[in-house]
């Protein structure tokens, strides 16, 4: 595989992210809201709590992986700020 | 000490705190006016970013739409954060490392066009202008309950509590005052919420309480909920009425129109660095999901609370209803400003509380001798109404009335300050005069930032009636016109200043469009606001995800057909993808 360049690297790492972004809060708290409905966590129905709960805590996982792997690209292609 | 004497001290402190730290943090370049000196520690950003964003709608009217909307309200609990996500990954880091001090700086010059500037400085001000009426609102309210003042009176302390730090302290005044009003809104909202979590389940931490069994052994919290309401012809509470379309169209765009909103933006102007701009978007989600993840225990506990105060046993049951006369005293306090309102239509004496719009339920109910619901329950009542219906201590009360306006104020000065940024450093400095000296742009900041507090005041004090109408507007232009021009410009390096002005206008007079055809704006509505006249379905709530998808089909079809960016444009671009150097 061809090596990525910096910005390469940065927006193959952010499509990632964004793939669960999207799975986390339209995938389980819309449109499979209903499906997974059926089956509860903690009290919660499974949908409801992806919708009112569970896709805040995957957003906040999502933006702090994001800064920690940006930070080691930065470090690897030599951009890091001092 | 009375309640009235404590919300005052405790509301007094609190503008004493802010004023103070205006004081210490007054702007004396440009620099410090529009961005802080870009010296914000990246936690201090997030807390600033965090109070700047949670306005009055989050801190007193989200847990009432929550309590009343179920699963419905998630749109705002995802669509409200998930943006965050978008500016961490695609924008911040970038608007950061360009490093001027608005977004339509940054629009002006990355499509190389005084136009392009301009229509981002309209899209800015319609869209703060929006905002900012809807905050004084909130001031107004918390005002009017708890200091038993005018509403014009204490909204005349706001503004005058918001006008010495914002013209004084430019960016960097308001920065730390966020941080304050921060500290004093989310104290003031989680020690309620804890309080009557434990109360009702005996856990105190909110987020696992309202999964849980309630104490008094009617089995978990949420089940008895939705059986309660749904006795009543209600829709369960964790279930929706709103189509799956609509749920997602509107969580998208009011994901787009947060990651495409001025105030918040310029907040990742102020870090440092490029890698503090990521991680203070980081600790600004972080913060605001605090209070977020809080808002649905309480809506759900104050729903819970408020229909089994009505509604004491069985449905139907004749003494099963509330008689108004054995009304509690938080009923009496807020029936007298009018939010929560008794109309006793079949003459027993009793509260029916029901939903009389659900044509089955309403039969059976006229059957048993019920002429129609008789409370109406003004949403925004909930937070502040909360800590009276779990009779929480005086102080706890008017920590609340301090929360909200801190709420209140801290997103009015955030909005206020990219208004004046807009019109001294954007149109001013930037087309209207080039060449006037840094002390005289300083001068103009503070003079616009005066006006504009001086006209949110007026819109304050004469509310425009289509208040709730225009939110969506704020949002779906946010979507459809900033955020789609500013992503394009980072992501691609061939999207011109034609295509960018096609787009932005095309994404703006678009939603805009929708929005008014529906709603009405100035003019009347021209069809019914109902899902079967909506495209494919999408509420007008919703139609700035699409804008924003024409706008950038609109922007990428233009580009193609005509020339590229100049190198020195293209040039920008490459050196803002990458923190340091010249790039690779």
């Amino acid at each position: 595989m061809r090596k990525l360049s910096y910005w390469g690297e940065n927006l193959r790492l952010a499509l990632i992210l964004l793939a669960a972004w999207f799975a986390i809060s339209f995938g389980c708290g819309v449109l499979l809201a209903d499906f997974l409905n059926q089956f509860t966590l903690g009290g919660f129905k499974l949908g409801f709590w992806f919708a009112q709960q569970g896709s805040l805590y995957g957003f906040l996982a999502l933006i702090f992986v994001y800064v920690a792997l940006m930070n080691r690209i930065d470090r690897k292609h030599g951009v890091r700020e001092d | 000490m009375g309640l009235k004497t404590l919300t005052y001290i405790v509301v007094g402190l609190s503008f004493a705190l802010y004023i103070g730290i205006a004081f210490w943090s007054k702007a004396r370049t440009t620099g410090d006016f529009y961005v802080a000196g870009k010296h914000v520690h990246p936690v201090a950003n997030g807390m600033a970013t965090a109070a700047d964003w949670m306005s009055a709608a989050s801190f007193i009217s989200m847990a009432g739409l929550i309590a009343f909307l179920g699963y419905d309200s998630s749109v705002y609990l995802m669509g409200w954060t998930g943006g965050y996500v978008l500016l961490a990954l695609l924008l911040a880091p970038y608007l950061r490392r360009f490093g001027k001090f608005t977004v339509p700086d940054f629009i002006g010059e990355r499509y190389y066009s005084d136009a392009a500037r301009v229509v981002a400085v309209i899209c800015l001000i319609v869209i703060s202008f929006t905002y900012v009426a809807g905050q004084m609102r909130g001031v107004g309210i918390v005002f009017s309950r708890f200091l038993s003042v005018d509403i014009s009176v204490g909204l005349a302390v706001g503004m005058g509590v918001v006008f010495l730090y914002a013209v004084l302290g430019g960016m960097k005044g308001i920065t730390y005052t966020q941080v304050a009003q921060y500290c004093v809104l989310i104290f003031a909202y989680t020690v309620p919420a804890a309080f009557i979590s434990l109360q009702v389940t005996g856990i105190a931490l909110p987020q696992a309480a309202f999964g849980s069994e309630v104490l008094d052994g009617g089995g978990r919290l949420l089940e008895t909920l939705d059986r309660i309401v749904t006795d009543l012809g209600f829709t369960a509470f964790t279930s929706g009425s709103k189509s799956t379309a609509d749920i997602f169209f509107i969580t998208l765009a009011l994901m787009i129109g947060t990651a495409g909103l001025p105030h918040v933006l310029v907040r990742f102007f102020t870090v440092p660095r490029v890698r503090d701009a990521r991680a203070s978007a980081g600790y600004a989600l972080l913060f605001i999901a605090i209070l977020y993840t809080t808002a649905p225990a309480v809506g759900a506990l104050a729903r819970l609370n408020l229909t089994t105060t009505i509604q004491t046993g069985p449905v139907f049951e004749e003494t099963a209803n509330l008689r108004y006369e054995d009304r509690p005293g938080w009923f009496r306090t807020w029936e007298e400003t009018g939010l929560l309102r008794f109309q006793d239509l079949n003459g027993d004496g009793r509260i029916q509380y029901y939903n009389d719009a659900n044509p089955e339920f309403a039969a059976r109910a006229e059957a048993e001798g019920w002429r129609g619901n008789e409370l109406t329950v003004d949403r925004d009542i909930i937070v502040l109404a909360n800590p009276e219906i779990a009779q929480l201590p005086n102080w706890v009360i008017a920590l609340v009335a301090a929360g909200g306006i801190a709420a209140a104020l801290s997103t009015a000065a955030g909005l206020l300050l990219v208004i004046s940024a807009a019109v001294s450093h954007d149109l001013i400095k930037s087309v209207l005069a080039r060449n006037i000296s840094e002390r005289a742009e300083l001068r103009a900041g503070r003079i616009s930032a005066a006006v504009a507090v001086l006209l949110a005041g007026y819109l304050g004090f004469n509310p425009p009636g289509f208040v709730a109408e225009v939110v969506a507007l704020a949002f779906g232009l946010a979507a459809a016109s900033l955020f789609p021009a500013i992503l394009l410009g980072i992501l691609s390096l061939r999207v011109n200043k034609q295509g960018a002005i096609a787009g932005m206008l095309s994404g703006l007079v678009f939603t805009m469009g929708y929005i008014v055809y529906f709603k009405g704006l100035f003019v009347a509505p021209f069809a019914a606001n109902v899902p079967g006249n909506w495209l494919f379905g999408i509420s007008p709530e919703g139609i700035g995800a699409l804008g924003a998808g024409l706008n950038l089909a609109v922007t990428l079809a233009v580009s193609a057909l005509t020339p590229a960016p100049p190198a020195p444009v293209r040039e920008l671009v490459r050196r803002i993808r990458v923190p340091s150097g010249s790039g690779n």
